[in-house]
């Protein structure tokens, strides 16, 4: 249970709401475990949410996590605005700016929805019943026979109603529920919650009103463009402006100090070049004359680097999970089966590059950024320019998308330093080319599996070791073993093997590495589902009902007593139920119409079930590989069950979203890199999924749960990569055993 | 000096006859709807309509449109109410938002030209603009939403007022013609819905 108090005609913010609003705020304490392992916890009170009341029946509820495409910044209110039988037309949602007492406002892992619908439902239900307890008291009426309908109280027997406006100086003078006393809107009567609502934003974005961190203006700025170090680590020898600041509307070359490994989220360094326009500074950037010492990372190459991430995944690596004996298992094997499997490091690559403005004045900052984490603004800034956290103030716009990338604000850092050199208010906005070479890829991978089989073909044995550059480096270039990504589809394979084992070997990556959509479990369920699709076949079963064999009798696994990360929060209601996981292999199945397929020249279906960010996914992909080899994919069935759910339309969009942002990876994402410098720079040479190249149809089906809430923004990408390239081995015989497709040839 | 007409009213530029237009409406017009995604025009982002016909605007220099007539998404309709808006609010196109105006505003050239277009016609003309939240399977949608509906689109014209939205703090909203800058008549790439 959160704690919630009456804060009217407080101080919150810094902002003074008008005396008679109704405010109320809540806490919960941070539950995000990978937050919690890598930032800081202030320990102390954390609201998380803030709802204001107005005399004009206006009600103001704070969206205190990113809106970047997942419908979060309208789901997380709507939960309030249902509990308080308020009318969606009267509310309005505000930004928060980043703010520690707020909770974790970092945007990341899926988790929006799973830590703060709770408290939501509180903060609404406790509003709802100070409003009531208000009239009651007004009329001179018991509470219990009054009610809250579409923004007033009324009492139904003598007919007397009072808008919520009215009351909410009568409100704001009732005591707080206590709230184990609170009761709970009965779900059957919800207007909203469950069921298909717009976004708060949609008609700004059908209409160009929409305001992303690209857009982002303050009065008085000045734009930058900022050459860096092509290799990570270089350091600036010289440079020479004197030719960028001839161009019109240039007006000053500056530099940004470099930076050293552990590498955060501080700026890379570089030389900037500031002036009036976007176009100027892009164009006195080209005539920039700097040379850079290239540093230790100067002769990396990405070939190598997956050789040697595949030569250490050949070798015995850390146990990370063991069951039975697989040692002795494989001499008692009809038949042993190996395979290995590479990915690439992945960019983000969302649609707008990453922006701020900033400015520095008397000592203080003020943001305006595309960030999916204001409070990791706040101590980046902060750390940057020597102040105090306090003395950041970071707004958060809209997002044009953020995959990961926008959680690490290297690029507001710059945009303050800038400020504070130049005096003025400064706009960084990235190019395509700046987004692409300077971003924290997703890993690259290596993983060797093996398997013993008995005469069915079912495993006797499975042995899996999977290398990357963990994502710890970023604060510790040492951690070079991974820890929490384990848990994302390594250690938590749920098949009912005997005699398991699963490895983990050491890397450090020669560039920024960063979180993904998704994680590692890209490339763990790439590897994982792609083998267990193997084995089926050399079994010469049905992959789908291969699936089920290995997934075994309905039970709930206790990772914990393994001693295995598994992603659950340690917490028993979010254990792995393998009966949850086959109801959506089941569902994908029958609705791809699995069982009646018939074989179809260079036509296949291929399907993948996976568990991650506590959501249970099951997709099955329909594709066509034609006479040159080109790929079409012509639907997608994908089943979920992500427990209890806020907005069904956003839910699906989702997960057609990670259908094509998994095609995406799956097919042609790929960044490469030769004497250290990242080969691609636009989208000529880093493709993304095209209308034509994408899914056709993605179909979602939603299984309905009362379940505690989980993951909907990433669990839809992992399943696509294997359910692909399943699906392209029964097409055409060709096992893909290195992403992206298009490096193999299929005919 | 470059004299063009943005959303029906005349501006004129005297910079960089090179700079593309892109930049003038987003820096000096402020009509930050028309978005940057690669600036070379590979992704569609900054599509916008020249004389009726979608363009590049990241690829049409300032010296190239000096006569002509701009169209941005924030012209499209006075009251954001384009046959193609109206469907892509009925779909719930978008996620994040950022690739829509120029989603909108090419599948709006393709109406125009193709006022019944096939799934072959769709993918020939949006294969240019970019959705990395993956909306493509809704914009294809909306546009056959679009495409039935446009003849009870056409009916009136639009001269209501047009309502201004408040600016949050310290950030510039894209600037909005007051309703007296604006013609009745449409312009001929709208003229089809
Ligand atoms: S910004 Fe013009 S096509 Fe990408
Ligand atoms: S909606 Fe985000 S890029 Fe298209």
């Amino acid at each position: 249970m959160s704690e919630i108090r009456n804060l009217s005609r407080r101080t919150l913010l810094g902002q003074m709401f008008s005396a008679g609003a109704f405010v109320l705020a809540a806490r919960v304490a941070p539950e995000n475990a990978l937050a919690a392992a890598t930032k800081s916890s202030t320990g102390d009170w954390h609201p998380n949410l803030w709802l204001t009341l107005s005399p004009d029946g206006m009600l103001t509820i704070l969206a205190h996590r990113s809106e970047m495409g997942t419908g979060v910044r309208s789901s997380l209110p709507a939960v309030v605005a249902e509990e308080m039988d308020a009318d969606m037309g009267r509310v309005h949602i505000e930004q928060a700016i980043g703010d520690a007492r707020l909770g974790s406002q970092d945007t990341d892992g899926s988790c929006s929805i799973r830590l703060f619908l709770t408290t939501m439902h509180e903060v609404g239900a406790s509003a709802r019943t100070m409003l009531v307890n208000a009239a009651a008291a007004k009329w001179g009426v018991p509470a219990a026979d009054c009610a809250a309908k579409n923004h007033q109280v009324v009492h139904a027997a003598s007919g007397k109603a009072l808008g919520f406006g009215e009351l909410a100086a009568l409100a704001a003078a009732q005591p707080t529920p206590d709230p184990k006393s609170l009761v709970f809107k009965d779900p059957a009567s919800y207007k909203y919650l469950g069921k298909d609502f717009p976004i708060t934003d949609l008609d700004d974005m059908v209409r160009g009103r929409a305001v992303f961190g690209f857009d982002a203006h303050m009065d008085g700025m000045l734009h930058a463009s900022i050459e860096r170090s092509p290799v990570i680590g270089g350091k600036l020898k010289s440079y020479d402006g004197a030719e960028a600041l001839k161009v019109k509307g240039v007006r000053q070359v500056v530099t940004i100090a470099h930076s050293d490994p552990p590498w955060l989220f501080k700026p890379l360094g570089g030389v900037a070049v500031v002036g009036d326009s976007t176009w100027a500074v892009m164009q006195g950037r080209k005539k920039l004359k700097v040379e850079w010492e290239p540093g230790p990372n100067g002769s990396a190459d990405s070939v190598a680097f997956r050789a040697g991430l595949m030569e250490t995944a050949r070798k015995p690596g850390k146990v990370v999970r063991n069951i039975g004996d697989v040692d002795a298992a494989f001499t008692r094997a009809a038949k042993t089966v190996e395979a290995e499997y590479t990915t690439p490091l992945l960019a983000h690559a969302s649609m707008e590059p990453p922006a701020a403005v900033a400015e520095f004045k008397d000592g203080k900052v003020v943001a305006w950024a595309a960030t999916q984490n204001p409070q990791a603004v706040q101590d980046t800034v902060a750390a940057a320019l020597g102040i105090k956290k306090a003395d950041v103030t970071c707004h958060v716009t809209l997002l044009g998308g953020a995959f990961g990338r926008k959680s690490k604000p290297d690029y507001v850092a710059e945009a303050a330093i800038l400020s504070k050199q130049c005096g003025k208010p400064v706009k960084v906005a990235w190019s395509r080319e700046d987004d692409l070479r300077f971003d924290y890829y997703h890993s690259t991978a290596a993983m060797y599996l093996k398997a013993g089989l008995d005469e069915r073909g079912n495993p006797l044995a499975w042995l899996q070791r999977s290398v990357f550059p963990p994502l710890m480096t970023l604060y510790d270039p040492k951690a070079i073993y991974p820890s929490f990504e384990l848990s994302l589809g390594w250690t938590d394979v749920p098949f009912d093997f005997k005699n398991h084992r699963a490895e983990s070997g050491p890397a450090s990556p020669p560039l920024r590495i960063g979180w993904l959509r998704s994680v590692a479990s890209i490339y763990h369920a790439f590897a994982v589902h792609s083998f267990l699709d193997e084995l089926a076949h050399t079994a010469g079963r049905d992959p789908v009902e291969y699936l089920l064999a290995q997934l075994g009798p309905d039970r709930k696994i206790d990772f914990k007593a393994q001693g295995v990360a598994s992603g659950s929060d340690g917490k028993d209601e979010y254990a792995y139920d393998t009966a949850r996981l086959r109801r959506v292999i089941e569902i994908a199945a029958d609705k791809s119409g699995w069982a009646k397929r018939k074989p179809a020249k260079g036509r296949a279906l291929g399907i993948c079930a996976h568990r991650s960010f506590l959501t249970y996914v099951a997709s099955v992909v329909d594709l066509e590989v034609d006479d040159k080899g080109g790929i079409k994919i012509h639907r997608v069935d994908t089943a979920l069950d992500a427990g209890r759910i806020v907005n069904a339309d956003r839910v699906r969009s989702q997960f057609e979203g990670a259908a094509v942002f998994g095609t995406s990876a799956a097919l042609m994402g790929e960044i490469s890199f030769r004497n250290g410098r990242v080969t691609q720079s636009n989208f000529h040479n880093h493709p993304v999924a095209r209308m034509s190249e994408a899914p056709r149809e993605t179909h979602v089906y939603i299984v309905p749960s009362d379940a505690p809430p989980a993951g909907v923004g990433e669990p839809g990408v992992p399943p696509m990569a294997p359910a692909i390239c399943n699906a392209i081995f029964a097409a055409t015989g060709k096992r893909i055993r290195e992403l992206p497709v298009r490096k193999t040839k299929l005919v | 000096m470059i004299q063009l007409t943005v959303n029906r009213k005349s501006r004129s530029f005297d910079g960089d006859p090179e700079m593309p237009l892109l930049w003038f409406l987003r820096d000096e017009l402020q009509l930050t709807g028309t978005k940057y995604g690669c600036g070379l025009g590979l992704c569609g982002a900054c599509t916008v309509h020249l004389d009726g016909k979608a363009v590049r605007s990241c690829q049409t220099p300032m010296k190239a449109v000096a006569g002509k007539k701009v169209t941005t998404i924030e012209g499209l309709a006075v009251n954001g109410d384009h046959a193609l808006q109206s469907a892509w609010k009925q779909h719930n196109v978008p996620q994040c938002g950022y690739c829509q105006s120029g989603q909108i505003m090419q599948a709006a050239s393709l109406l125009h030209e193709k006022p019944h277009p096939s799934d072959a016609d769709i993918d020939a003309a949006m294969d240019g603009n970019i959705c990395r939240c993956g909306t493509y399977q809704r914009i294809r949608a909306a546009i056959k939403t679009a495409a039935a509906a446009k003849t009870a689109t056409l009916a009136a014209p639009r001269q209501e007022r047009v309502e201004l939205a408040a600016a949050p703090p310290g950030i510039k909203l894209p600037s909005t013609e007051s309703a007296s800058e604006l013609q009745p008549e449409l312009v001929a790439g709208e003229a089809a819905l």
